[in-house]
């Protein structure tokens, strides 16, 4: 019985090698170049319009190179004269832009360090660990889903006020340790992940704690970096609760610290311009870095 | 005999253990998040029910006044407006928003070049923040120095007052979320077509049906679910819209552009009057609550009368 499951490759193998060949067959085709005769007429629309949608950052980056001289004139330039930087040194020197910067990165690296950790670990519980109540957790923690934040912000604020943490980067940084989208996309990761290795992790006399340590995360780096990825991206973007949480100017993060920048600096758009694409640029940086993922986070999401 | 007994003694008793190593660990390595998610959604979700009783000013309790603030929000001609405010950016937005999405997604849904720089550009504006894309455009609608009315002045059109002008304020965020919102749709959409299989599209072709046959009767049915999870998606979305908001008129000017949330988030943070944008919160979560499962109970019927 052992002897001939041994002789037959496993349906893994087989499957392997099936998708190896569909590439080598796929590559060898791109190479003959079959691709060029395929309708291409695409591209009159797609050009333009995906021109038309970064236009918007284009003048944003443009305009914060330009003086504001430049920019108040009547038609304004298309192009800085001359790459003008008092814009990037007056958001520097002149506002607490450096302290916002700062307190995003760490209350994003924090959510992101954080999320990578408790998701994954509850979210392999909940896809591999037989316990009490999985069931019902995992029900209850889906269905939280569908509260909104603006349900719960106003009490949210009464808790944080009163152990003493509004007003400090402890309250941006506690809920975001963890998300229930976060342990749903681990969870959906680690069902479809191979038992098998595990298995063999806990032959080699591994309790759970080092069979998830050493033999699952390790190959589940493709769904953290989706994770790490979006956590990212979503508390360096998040303005809604540091506005309400956060009172004093060197405890804002970037966003909150740009809508200071609205009326007061009202004519001083190079300055805005110049913050505005300091607190974009991180995130595009990380979007474009890690896109791949980024898409298969979100349409992962949604498929499943 | 006595060594089947022994077996099965053994056999329970590791079983015993396992179920409690499991019990033990599943909580460990689920406890965690379990508390945080759950401790901050069920708890002030409560809680913020009983505020919705009370005439709480934010930091202290308050008293138990009944039904008096939903007694109150029937009459309140700003949240009246806040929500028919809320459902013209839907009526503006979602729509488009789809049809474009599905447009997009299906031009590029080829075998052409260029593909992945297409998804990124569209997707740059749904990845960046809300509040640098509300200065952003505030600066590009800017009715004195914005490139938008130096752009109409060139070709002879009036300037527009855009985010300064009550009948036009709304249309002009409806305009800027789309462009925000759009590369999310074109993203799922384009994931759903690419699972639809060539040889259905093929076998449609080969029936003699013509480019919009195909599209009406192979590309739309399929991709029914994901639209009205889009749908779903778009709307709870546009009842949380607040960002652009603030960022860009602050509910102004003469409020026309005062949102559900943007009213909730005055009431509580700005007029120190909690209990009652707690019941508006309530109000607001019950309507998408309604909606989310109005669309999603639609979705399923068309589907099993198809």
């Amino acid at each position: 019985m052992t002897s001939e499951q041994a002789l037959r490759p496993g349906p893994g193998v087989d499957m392997a090698l099936h998708r190896a060949r569909i590439e080598e067959a796929e590559r060898r085709m791109r190479r003959s170049g079959w691709r060029r005769r395929l309708p291409q007429r695409g591209h009159l629309v797609l050009l333009p319009l995906s021109i038309i949608v970064v236009l918007p950052f284009v003048w944003m980056i443009l305009t914060s190179f330009m003086t504001d001289t430049e920019i108040n004139s009547i038609p304004p330039p298309l192009w800085p004269h001359h790459l003008y930087t008092g814009g990037y040194s007056a958001v520097l020197a002149s506002s607490d832009f450096p302290y916002w910067f700062l307190n995003s990165l760490i209350v994003s690296g924090a959510a992101v360090i954080a999320q990578l950790v408790l998701c994954s670990m509850a979210g392999y519980a909940f896809a591999r660990i037989q316990f009490r109540g999985s069931s019902v957790m995992l029900i209850l923690l889906l269905a939280t889903a569908l509260i909104p934040f603006q349900l719960t912000v106003i009490p949210t604020f009464v808790i944080f006020h009163d152990i003493g943490l509004i007003n400090t980067l402890g309250a941006l940084i506690v809920p975001q340790l963890t998300s229930a989208l976060g342990i749903y996309l681990m969870y959906s990761f680690f069902q479809s992940f191979p038992r098998e290795l595990e298995e063999a992790g806990r032959i080699d006399g591994c309790n759970r704690l080092q069979v998830f340590w050493r033999v699952v995360l390790p190959l589940a780096k493709p769904a953290l970096a989706a994770l790490g990825i979006i956590t990212f991206i979503y508390a360096w973007n998040d303005l809604f609760w540091p506005l309400i949480a956060i009172t004093s100017s060197r405890t804002f993060t970037v966003q909150v610290g740009l809508t200071t920048f609205q009326g007061e600096h009202i004519t001083h758009w190079s300055q805005i311009m110049a913050g505005t694409t300091l607190t974009t640029v991180p995130v595009l940086l990380v979007f474009l870095f890690g896109q791949r993922r980024f898409i298969q986070a979100i349409t992962g999401a949604v498929k499943g | 005999m006595a060594t089947t007994i022994d077996e099965a003694t053994i056999a329970r008793d590791a079983n015993r253990r396992m179920r409690r190593s499991g019990n033990i660990a599943g909580w460990a390595f689920a406890g965690p998040s379990v508390f945080i998610v759950l401790g901050l959604s069920f708890i002030p979700m409560i809680w913020a029910g009983y505020l919705s009783l009370t005439d709480s000013n934010l930091l202290s309790a308050g008293h138990f006044i009944g039904f008096a603030n939903y007694a109150a929000l029937a009459k309140d001609p700003t949240l009246r407006q806040a929500f028919t405010n809320t459902l013209l950016l839907a009526v503006m937005y979602l729509p488009v928003g789809l049809a474009a999405g599905l447009g997009v997604a299906i031009l590029l849904n080829q075998k052409i070049k260029l593909i992945g720089f297409y998804r990124t550009c569209f997707l740059v504006p749904f990845v960046a923040s809300a509040a640098a894309e509300g200065l952003l455009f505030g600066f590009i609608f800017d009715p004195d120095f914005g490139i938008v009315n130096a752009g109409l002045q060139a070709v002879g059109l009036p300037r527009q007052g855009f985010l300064q002008d009550p009948s036009e304020a709304l249309a002009v965020l409806a305009i800027v979320y789309f462009w925000t919102q759009f590369g999310f749709n074109i993203v799922i959409y384009l994931a759903a077509l690419q699972d639809i299989p060539e040889e259905v599209l093929e076998a449609a072709s080969i029936d003699g049906a013509g480019r919009w046959a195909k599209f009406w009767h192979v590309t739309v049915p399929t991709v029914r679910p994901v639209t009205i999870f889009l749908l779903v998606w778009g709307l709870i979305d546009v009842f949380q819209f607040f960002d652009l908001v603030y960022t860009t008129t602050r509910g102004g000017p003469l409020n026309s552009t005062v949102t559900l949330v943007y009213y909730i988030w005055q009431l509580a943070f700005n007029f120190f009057t909690a209990g009652y944008g707690a019941a508006v919160a309530y109000v607001l979560f019950f309507t998408s609550l309604i909606v989310t499962v109005g669309a999603l109970a639609f979705g399923r019927r068309r589907r099993i009368a198809l």
